[in-house]
């Protein structure tokens, strides 16, 4: 039987199905793919590039002498300064960003939320040295120590950590309206028609289905937080002081690390590579946090 | 009052045991010809809820226009129409869902048990708490199949001797107990699209309603699946008063007691579909000898 005949018995032609050429389709994938390539390239050249100067930090210097509490190159009160000022940011932000997206995206107009949520959106793009001295002009004098009449030093955590906690707010307000606001309708609804009013349709229904997206948003906000540097140089101070009263100032690891890298350190001196296992601490330091929220979220996730 | 249903419909609750479900419910579905055995009254007597002079507005546009409309207590009304006839408006209206649309607007009155459920004062979250309603597309919450019946009864405070009880009552009730019964922990979304649809009508007869609204519970389900939730509904009928919205006549032949035509009509200058309701009767009545010639056109397939 030959497909081709039925032409001649007045049959439609047999459709043509052989495989054609697309070149475009090649470029765009390899294209795309070498986007891919280059972001996971360059977070590993970061982490080679930090190696080196780490290996030939701790020739030198024992591990003992780093992760001390005091000493030249003592780094656990930059980890203490960091952790601090990080929670008391959460503090801020956490409450004040989820209650600004559950806002946006269960109780606001469609109108308010329109000029609403561009607006918290602008404060992510503030640049961070505004924020710092924000925190040292207004934050230390007027507020702490004026209106609240806290006894706080000229630079102090608690300063920097309430003003890092605004920075993030927009981050993780945003992304969790993005998640409450992909929460399907039908699932509102459900809730409504059981005879439950708006809160406990947002608090027990729309935040426990969105909870993976919160939990991004929050870890997110705290690798911001974390990372943040101008802030804490400014508003921490740059004294090195393992102390748990946030009235204090203490230096961060970020802190530490913009002093270091801007003083007048040479390249490949053990101060110099200082910075570099600092530097590393905090890259898996803030891994760690990443991997641990992650994991605590797989557990608790409501998949829809 | 009207005689009790003569058909072998076992109690909510006595579906217990090893009674096998699934050839009795295939099997009983033929030997029930709808409430052509109930000889009920030509009208309801003292229905549960009526429909008076209702209309519904979204925006501008006339949804639904002047329905009239009585449900009787323990029966089945079906409303049936084509698509944009404002049979899902109506419905959303019994329960005040309409009011979770911003732009809807409700004229006229919902009497439930003679009081407005739209008079002022009334709070729409304890109507919902009497009228409970069953989606077209299941919709359980991303939870365990155990918290998706307790959501109901734990957000309205029902006072519940013990929840273990009430949720095992409400799962036998919707003739679902013997196959869930050694998962309640797991997730509801592990359930067939069927036995979602029946835990969506646990969840609802959880919070003891009187009236359950359902808005086409069987679209999206394949036809076993629809046989057992059209057996369950004339089970359910003994206890409650359910509305359906159906597109499926035949459907509505086989579960309703009463039947209510509703049909679109275009407004001559903007072209706007505005639903009305054309006919109103016992189903024996409107698929046997309509009074109306669009309800013969619509059920014998000439129309819709």
């Amino acid at each position: 039987m030959n497909p081709a005949g039925p032409s001649q018995t007045g049959l439609p032609a047999v459709p043509q199905l052989g495989r054609k050429r697309r070149p475009g389709e090649s470029v765009i994938k390899a294209v795309l793919f070498g986007s891919a390539m280059i972001s996971t390239a360059i977070t590993f050249g970061i982490i080679a590039a930090l190696i080196r100067p780490v290996i030939d930090f701790f020739a030198e210097v024992p591990f003992g002498d780093f992760f001390a509490t005091e000493g030249r190159f003592a780094v656990l009160p930059l980890v203490a300064a960091t952790l601090m000022v990080t929670v008391i940011a959460l503090l801020v932000a956490v409450p004040l960003g989820l209650g600004a997206a559950m806002y946006l995206s269960e109780y606001a107009s469609k109108r308010a939320r329109k000029y609403l949520k561009p607006t918290v959106e602008l404060l992510a793009g503030v640049p961070s040295v505004v924020y710092g001295f924000f925190a040292l002009t207004f934050v230390t004098p007027h507020l702490l120590q004026g209106l609240l009449s806290i006894d706080v030093g000229f630079t102090n955590m608690l300063a920097a950590g309430l003003v890092l906690g605004v920075m993030i707010i927009p981050t993780i307000a945003s992304l969790a309206e993005d998640s409450f606001s992909a929460v399907p309708q039908a699932m509102r609804q459900g809730s409504f028609a059981m005879g439950a009013n708006r809160m406990q349709t947002t608090l027990r229904v729309v935040v426990p289905a969105a909870i993976s997206g919160v939990a991004a948003a929050v870890v997110l906000g705290m690798s911001r937080a974390i990372g943040e540097t101008m802030i804490v140089a400014l508003a921490a101070g740059a004294q090195k002081r393992l102390t748990a009263d946030p009235r204090e100032g203490a230096q961060t690891m970020t802190g530490f690390m913009a002093q270091t890298a801007g003083g007048e350190n040479p390249v490949g001196s053990l101060d110099y590579n200082n910075l570099f296992a600092v530097g590393l601490l905090l890259f898996l330091l803030t891994l760690t946090l990443n991997v641990i929220s992650i994991s605590i979220v797989r557990r608790f996730r409501q998949a829809y | 009052m009207k005689e009790t249903s003569d058909m072998a419909t076992p109690p909510a609750t006595a579906t217990t045991g090893a009674t096998p479900v699934t050839n009795a419910h295939l099997g009983s579905l033929a030997d029930v010809s709808s409430g052509a055995e109930r000889h009920l009254p030509v009208v309801p007597e003292s229905p549960v809820m009526e429909a008076r002079d209702l209309n519904v507005f979204y925006g501008g546009f006339h949804a639904v226009h002047d329905v009239n409309l009585p449900y009787g207590r323990n029966e089945i009304t079906a409303m049936i129409g084509p698509s944009g006839c404002g049979k899902s408006t109506v419905l959303r209206c019994l329960n005040r869902m309409n009011d979770l649309v911003t732009s809807a607007r409700v004229e006229g009155q919902v009497l439930y048990h003679d009081q407005d459920i739209y008079a002022k004062g009334v709070d729409p979250i304890a109507v919902r708490t009497h009228i409970g309603m069953v989606f077209q597309k299941p919709n359980p919450f991303p939870k365990s199949i155990y918290d998706n019946i307790a959501y109901g009864p734990r957000v309205t405070g029902m006072k519940v001797d013990t929840m273990d009880d009430l949720v095992e009552e409400a799962l036998r009730g919707a003739a679902l107990w013997d196959e869930v019964k050694d998962k309640l922990k797991q997730s509801a979304y592990g359930l067939s699209g069927g036995q979602q649809q029946r835990l969506c009508i646990a969840r609802t007869i959880a919070t003891k309603p009187d009236v359950i609204l359902m808005d086409e519970p069987c679209s999206a389900l394949d036809p076993i699946a629809t046989a057992r939730v059209e057996d369950l509904m004339m089970t359910l009928r003994d206890d409650y008063t359910i509305i359906v919205v159906t597109h499926n006549m035949q459907q509505a032949a086989r579960v309703s007691d009463r039947t209510a035509f509703f049909t679109a009509r275009p407004d001559e200058t903007t072209g706007n579909r505005t639903g009305l309701l054309v006919e109103f009767d016992l189903t024996t009545k409107i698929f046997s000898n309509p009074s109306d010639k669009r309800t013969e056109d619509y059920i014998s397939g000439r129309f819709g």
